[in-house]
């Protein structure tokens, strides 16, 4: 990756034109009154064709995708985008679909729907999903939602709290709040788990659930879940599924045999979409058979949610099908174990034992702290696997540990992958043990170093030549 | 069975592996799964595909689909999108990357998304914009929840009946379940009605207010005298915007708006069934630490070159989490990266000339329409672009809708009130026009 320094504006040059349009043969319409024409210049970028094509592709060559490298992103489940997907969305048979036509001129279209219902339904035990949330969180809200209207449709308005684990994405909580509920958190046993005996005394009448995710986010399988449910339901709640997660149960275990009411999947997670730098993803939300009424009355995007990704993931579910689907799950936990067992005595591992797609390391174990020198931090550790082009973990997540370093691999990876991985980590945390500053001062080989943050808060340029 | 090309493991390295972790099985490794939650036999999906089934498949059900002629646009236009777009998004560098949080190797992503921070500001007037929302009427309702949390005490939302249904329908559920009452402004002849603005704002308890600058009727709405009025209650005035548009028709800077919203589909994405789209939001500066989602800044690095990072993150669900007034996480990141490339490629020209083109065409529809004699021109001097409606007298608006769709066209769309909507883009030749204009009269 090499340093390009221009944004697009200062290419800009009056009187260059990147767009061609068809000749007008349309009489001259009136031009709008004054009142609500635009008065001010509109600085838009003046450039050629070209010189659009070369900047972006400049750009992407300072960026780090799946296809460069491997990107073991705790809890965002970086797997490979096969690339017959992204062919199948832009096909102009559903490309070129307008969003208000009649289900009955569009019945490819419906079809895609309705047997993403049925295959999403058969591989996590829902009854029926709803496809219109364009992401995780989105999603989150939209289960939630469903979860009120349920009480509420029942009479019963007083339960407007949910308990969310203290390990739990945070998106849960900012969900929770934004769909009016109070958040109750409950806590984790050493062991990682949620602490049952906790959960106990927080259940009553004002609880309207609880948000969970299985495995939790340290990657480990919430073993008492069938008492959590039973549980949660005898006090009158529901259970939420937070989908991110999912990844290690596929073709194994179904949140909805669980107990779980309701769910959301990231079909740009779990369901092999790329995820573009941020989006779009897609977040259909999955409920149990009494939910189904709740589920219909919300309207929660403008049309039929992220139908070019649920195409991609509906076109990934067939080539897995029945055959392969377990596999997706196995071997991702498979990776997940492997890793974890050749880096934890280098790296301090908090739970000992089996995890599922991912795990949690709370930094290193010998950090090159000394006289007059810091230790070398899980940021560190970050930085420096940037240098050897690897992407770094997602780090100080989960909050249960100071240090977290949480490492998801995927199925997609193969062992030789892992293993360049492992020596690399191995090396890394030789580094710091001889000299901390190397990781402290690093990245090292990648198109920016380290950037002023602090800088960027306080004086926040946010557009072309701000002085803000 | 098709083969799965995604998996990369042999059965040696499944085996050296598992003996690393010290297991027999794959199965071990879900030991600590309660017996009972293994599933058992075979789940009930397709057999695998191959490649060429899949394509197979799915150009079959393509293929089911009508290709109509579209002459509607109610939030969704179908502009033309240059070849250079795809082409550039599809690049894997930015395709296959998660959100930039490692800014050292994603510096691509970072420039993209404060160039389209900088364009959409521009569009907009306005000063500050957030790296995208999930589309337009989720957008409105992160605005109407931007609205309340502003003005702490203040709980009523004010939406303009002139507002397209989906994004009334998207704000009304946020409102439901946010505890925010939403009181509907009325409509004076084709748009937001001041007097009804006014006679609202007079309670005291309105924290923000929703309206359109085009509307659903296509009109393009004069908002004179709203921000004086919304801001001596100290609320806030929130346009949602066509920013199509927006080169042509007056910004909402202009109108002093204090928040922008909508959707960016307009800005050369396909209609691909409603998505994935782009929402944007833009605010005025002292807006700028409520505003939801991800922003983009500019620093220096180490060295004292120019660098991007996601910044001003204390707003952000995953550090407020209970506290946060928006729970976005993703956004749509690769659409803005779209009407980035969009916006650069059309320029001030292109853009102009893009609305013109379609202007020019509606106009002439319009006036075609009425010759026909079957029309009722219900708002006959409210300024509109590409989009109008017209009061069908002939038939009723879902007869005719259904009577062009089988003529091949997607057009005049039904609205409640008896009436229907037209929209004519720049991909509408005249030939197709004076043809959607022959069908209509051969009925």
């Amino acid at each position: 990756m090499k340093y390009y320094d221009k944004l697009i504006f200062e290419l800009s040059r009056e009187g260059r034109c990147g767009f061609s349009l068809p000749q007008n043969r349309y009489p001259a319409a009136p031009e709008l009154p004054a009142a609500v024409k635009r008065s001010s210049a509109l600085n838009l970028p003046e450039v050629s064709e070209p010189d659009v094509v070369r900047h972006y592709t400049n750009l992407s060559q300072m960026n780090f995708g799946v296809d460069t490298g491997f990107y073991p992103l705790g809890s965002c489940t970086m797997k490979y985008n096969p690339k017959i997907n992204e062919e199948i969305s832009s096909l102009p048979g559903f490309a070129s679909q307008h969003p208000l036509v009649e289900d009955a001129l569009v019945p490819g279209v419906r079809k895609v729907y309705e047997k993403m219902n049925e295959a999403l339904g058969a591989i996590t035990g829902m009854h029926a999903f709803t496809f219109a949330p364009c992401a995780g969180a989105h999603g989150e809200l939209t289960g939630l939602m469903i979860m009120r209207q349920y009480h509420m449709s029942r009479g019963d308005m007083a339960r407007t709290k949910v308990i969310v684990p203290d390990s739990a994405h945070g998106t849960n909580p900012a969900s929770a709040a934004v769909c009016g509920l109070q958040v109750v958190q409950v806590k984790s046993l050493e062991n990682g788990r949620i602490d049952v005996e906790a959960l106990k005394p927080l259940l009553g009448p004002d609880i309207a659930g609880i948000m969970m995710t299985n495995p939790n986010t340290l990657g480990l399988f919430e073993t008492q879940i069938k008492e959590i449910a039973s549980l949660v339901h005898g006090a009158g709640g529901l259970l939420y599924y937070d989908g991110a997660n999912m990844n290690p149960l596929m073709g194994v275990v179904r949140p909805g045999d669980m107990g779980f009411d309701i769910m959301h999947l990231n079909l740009h997670k779990t369901f092999s979409t790329p995820h573009g730098g941020g989006g779009p993803g897609s977040g259909p939300v999955g409920v149990a058979k009494h939910l189904e009424g709740c589920l219909k009355q919300l309207r929660v995007s403008g049309f039929h949610g992220n139908f070019g990704v649920i195409l991609k993931a509906y076109a990934y579910i067939l080539s897995l099908g029945k055959d392969h689907l377990k596999k997706v799950g196995q071997y991702s936990v498979l990776g997940a174990n492997y890793i974890k067992e050749c880096l934890k005595d280098v790296y301090k591992l908090p739970i000992e034992g089996v995890c599922k797609h991912e795990f949690v390391f709370d930094g290193l174990i010998n950090d090159g702290a000394r006289e007059g020198v810091p230790g070398a931090t899980t940021l560190d550790v970050a930085k420096r696997l940037l240098d050897y082009g690897f992407h770094a973990p997602t780090i100080y997540f989960p909050l249960l540990f100071h240090q977290a370093l949480m490492i998801e691999p995927t199925e997609t990876e193969s062992k030789d992958t892992l293993d360049a991985f492992i020596e690399v980590m191995r090396k890394i945390a030789a580094e710091a043990a001889e000299d901390p500053n190397i990781l402290h001062e690093a990245p090292h080989n990648t198109p920016i170093s380290r950037p002023d943050e602090t800088a960027a808060a306080r004086n926040p340029i946010l557009k072309f030549q701000d002085t803000l | 069975m098709a083969r799965l090309p995604y998996l990369p493991q042999t059965q040696t390295d499944v085996e050296a592996m598992l003996r690393r972790i010290g297991v027999k099985s794959l199965e071990d490794l879900y030991s600590d799964v309660p017996a009972e939650f293994l599933h058992k036999g075979a789940y009930a999906l397709p057999d695998a595909m191959s490649e060429q089934e899949i394509r197979d498949c799915f150009a079959a059900l393509a293929a089911m689909n009508a290709s109509l002629k579209v002459f509607v646009g109610q939030g969704a236009y179908d502009h033309y999108t240059p070849s250079v777009i795809p082409y550039l998004c599809s690049r894997s560098e930015f395709l296959t990357a998660y959100t930039p949080y490692q800014c050292e190797i994603s510096q691509g992503t970072l420039r993209y998304i404060f160039e389209y921070q900088s364009l959409l500001c521009e569009l907009t007037g306005l000063d500050v914009c957030n790296a995208s929302m999930y589309d337009g009427p989720t957008a409105a309702a992160e605005a109407m929840m931007m609205a309340v949390a502003s003005a702490r005490k203040k709980t009523r939302v004010l939406v303009s009946a002139t507002l397209l249904p989906q994004v009334l329908e998207v704000v009304k559920t946020y409102a439901k379940f946010h505890g925010v009452e939403l009181g509907m402004l009325k409509a004076d002849n084709g748009q937001t009605s001041l007097k009804a603005l006014q006679e609202e704002l007079a309670s005291g308890d309105v924290a923000g207010v929703l309206v359109p600058s085009v509307n659903r009727y296509g009109i393009v709405e004069d908002h004179s005298g709203f921000a004086d009025a919304i801001h001596a209650q100290k609320s806030l005035l929130l346009e949602y915007c066509d920013p199509s548009a927006l080169a042509v028709v007056k910004t909402p800077g202009e109108w002093d708006a204090d928040v922008a919203v909508g959707e960016g589909q307009s800005l050369g994405l396909p209609l691909s069934y409603g998505g994935p789209y782009v929402g944007f939001m833009t605010v005025k500066k002292e807006h700028m630490r409520k505003m939801p989602g991800r922003i983009v800044g500019q620093t220096v690095d180490g060295e004292g070159r120019r660098s991007f990072v996601l910044t001003l993150q204390a707003r952000e669900q995953h550090i407020k989490r209970e506290k946060a007034t928006s729970n976005i996480c993703s956004n749509e990141s690769l659409m803005a990266l779209w009407v980035t490339i969009y916006l650069s490629l059309m320029g001030p020209e292109g853009l102009r000339e893009v609305n013109m083109m379609s202007t020019d065409g509606a106009h002439y529809l319009k006036a075609e329409l009425l010759k026909t004699g079957k029309f009722e021109d219900v708002y006959p001097h409210k300024p509109f672009l590409k989009e109008f409606v017209l009061k069908p007298v002939a038939e009723s608006p879902a007869a005719l809708h259904e009577r062009l769709e089988k003529a091949g066209f997607f057009a005049a769309w039904p609205l409640e009130e008896g009436l229907v909507s037209f929209c004519v883009t720049e991909k509408r030749t005249k030939e197709e026009t004076d043809a959607l204009v022959c069908a209509i009269k051969e009925g």
